[in-house]
């Protein structure tokens, strides 16, 4: 089995930074947006290096996304950055008018999201945005796994035409997919190969996708893991092939069970290959304080979880 | 005929008021056509738009949604359609003919100004309300970033300030001297549920917007042709000093036909045939209907 080292736990919200770093330098129609939050964006540098491209707007999110839409009429590409929850739930009616049905092209660049954040609790966690993203036609949505991943979508992001929404978070995790990637929008990674099961999974639960495969291996089972950084538009063709193999599927992701990508992967199988399947997501809830660690082992979205789902779903087959 | 409009040189006040009148009609005879539509405020704003696209603006003859090295225009309030479908077809963004198919299915003139059907003249969608200013500010400085001398025009009801998205914009218009921009407020006192001053009182739009860092230029009579565009001038010589412009128009709701006058009851509301015929009685077809 191919197995991945961890080059050392990063964020993916630095990702994000280095990668708009990157674009100041080379996309002079970047500019960004920021709602009083530019340390936990990791956007000082960008803000640094061209003053005159950096939007401090105060905390007011609604008219953030509403003055990114403004700017790209003229020829600008805004990445505006805040949390998760403030992207999507508390502007989207904006998003909704302003970006996406009026076509604009808005980077929204999400931090914080899912339980990770961590102590906070549950205002400041969501676990509903990628539902909420995704339904808004023409909104393409992605969810990167690690520094070197959300770096690189960072950079891609900025050559695609469209709304998009990019999530990633705040705490530091195992960084191990290739420093020089180049990102493709809606191309999923395999990233083992297995004959058993496939596990899909998205952000942070790729890593736990990776230990889980490990484990099964030791135990005998074969997983295929496979990287769904884009939750939209999704690579539907990697999915059936996959299962078309393996027979069945599990679903990783830190977002509730409805509306995440569990709910996404289930529609192109009803559709093209009906395939048993297990979702490891919250299960309807909101967060809570807690260190991620224990959020993620009390909500069961780890390595645990994803070994105890493939197990359950291989005996339904 | 309506070509001459659509590149009016210097037009003279019979020339604005004949398009005014003309827009007027143009206005009751879309809303009376598909039984929809918002005529009170489009009829009290004819003559903002008419002086706006005809004579304030500096705007190029094709439509480009970049709109570099040209005014821009945003509507806020996008219920007004038809006012703004009239004024850019009668500008000569898209065909005077195309007015026939306000709010019908297959049709570019949507229930609320889009880009999604791709009307030329529209630069991003309204309709639901509060989003404009930000939007304009967007635009503004983009404008500046470019270097482009140009200025942003927007337009916004006064019953849609009481969404607050407006003064987060409003407060960061004024903190960061987006000086490019000018945003009009039609003062018509009236909102669905009636009077604003019953619905949600708002004080007073002048010290709010002062507080806020605005210079602020009212228009009294914002049914008089002649009296916006003085009004218009004296708000793009406040441009570029810094500060952002407010004017705050006094429109009356359905003006031009009288029983759809002062009244909160025709801000969405069509006319039978019997009011069509009186509406039209009372502004003479003075370009030729389409």
């Amino acid at each position: 089995m191919k197995t991945y080292t961890n080059t050392g736990n990063k964020d993916t919200r630095s990702g994000f930074g280095a990668g708009l770093t990157e674009l100041g330098k080379t996309n002079e129609n970047v500019v960004a947006l920021c709602a009083d939050l530019i340390g936990s964006l990791k956007m000082d540098d960008f803000k640094k290096n061209h003053p005159e491209r950096f939007f401090q707007v105060g905390i007011a999110e609604a008219n953030m996304i509403g003055m990114a839409a403004g700017m790209t009429i003229g020829g600008k590409i805004p990445f505006t950055g805040t949390f998760a929850n403030f992207s999507t739930g508390r502007v989207y009616d904006q998003i909704r008018q302003s970006v996406a049905y009026s076509d604009k092209n808005v980077k929204i660049c999400a931090s914080h999201a899912g339980l990770t954040l961590g102590e906070d609790g549950a205002t400041h966690q969501i676990l509903e945005d990628i539902g909420l993203m995704k339904m808004l036609p023409g909104m393409t949505v992605i969810n990167t796994c690690d520094y070197n991943q959300t770096k690189a979508a960072t950079i891609a992001i900025a050559e695609h035409h469209g709304p998009v929404y990019l999530r990633f978070g705040r705490p530091k995790v195992a960084n191990f997919t290739p420093e020089d990637q180049t990102f493709k929008i809606g191309k999923a990674i395999q990233l083992t190969e297995g004959s058993d099961v496939t596990i899909v999974a998205t952000g942070h639960l790729v890593w736990e996708a990776l230990e889980a495969a490990k484990t099964l291996n030791e135990k005998g089972i074969s997983a295929e893991v496979i990287n769904i950084h884009t939750i939209k538009p999704l690579d539907d063709q990697a999915i059936i092939d996959s299962v078309s193999k393996t027979g069945c599927v599990v679903t990783a992701e830190e977002h509730n069970i409805l509306g995440g990508l569990g709910e996404s992967v289930a529609r192109v199988l009803a559709l093209h290959k009906p395939t048993p399947q297990e979702f490891v997501a919250t299960q309807d809830t909101f967060g809570e304080s807690g260190t991620p660690e224990q959020l993620m082992e009390k909500y069961g979205l780890n390595a645990n979880a994803i070994i105890n789902a493939s197990e359950k779903v291989i005996k339904r087959k | 005929m309506l070509k001459i409009f659509t590149h009016i040189y210097m037009p003279n006040t019979q020339q604005l008021q004949d398009l005014t009148t003309q827009v007027r009609r143009d206005i009751l005879r879309m809303v009376h056509k598909v039984n929809s539509g918002h005529p009170g405020g489009s009829l009290g704003c004819a003559d903002f738009f008419v002086a706006l696209y005809q004579d304030i603006m500096d705007r190029k003859d094709t439509f480009n949604m970049d709109g570099k090295d040209e005014d821009l225009f945003f509507l806020s309030n996008g219920h007004i359609s038809p006012v703004f479908y009239s004024v850019l077809a009668r500008s000569g963004y898209f065909p005077v003919e195309e007015l026939n198919t306000f709010r019908l299915i297959n049709s570019r003139l949507q229930g609320h100004p889009t880009t999604h059907e791709g009307l030329p003249g529209v630069r991003v969608a309204s309709g639901s309300l509060g989003q404009g200013f930000s939007v304009a500010l967007g635009a503004a400085q983009t404008k500046k970033l470019n270097g482009d001398k140009h200025l942003v025009y927007s337009l916004h009801g006064d019953g849609e300030l009481q969404e607050g998205q407006n003064w987060e914009g409003i407060m960061y218009a004024a903190g960061n001297n987006v000086d490019n921009i000018i945003s009009t407020i039609d003062l018509n006192g009236q909102q669905i549920d009636g009077a604003t001053d019953v619905v949600l009182p708002m004080g007073s739009l002048r010290a709010k917007f002062e507080a806020f860092g605005w210079t602020v230029v009212d228009i009294e009579q914002g049914n008089d042709i002649d009296a916006v565009l003085e009004g218009m001038a004296k708000a793009k010589s406040l441009t570029g000093q810094g500060k952002p412009v407010c004017v705050l128009l006094q429109t009356i709701m359905g003006n031009g036909v009288d029983f759809m006058m002062h009244t909160h009851a025709w801000h969405g509301k069509a006319p039978n045939d019997e009011q069509l015929a009186e509406g039209l009685s009372q502004n003479a077809e003075t370009l030729g209907d389409y």
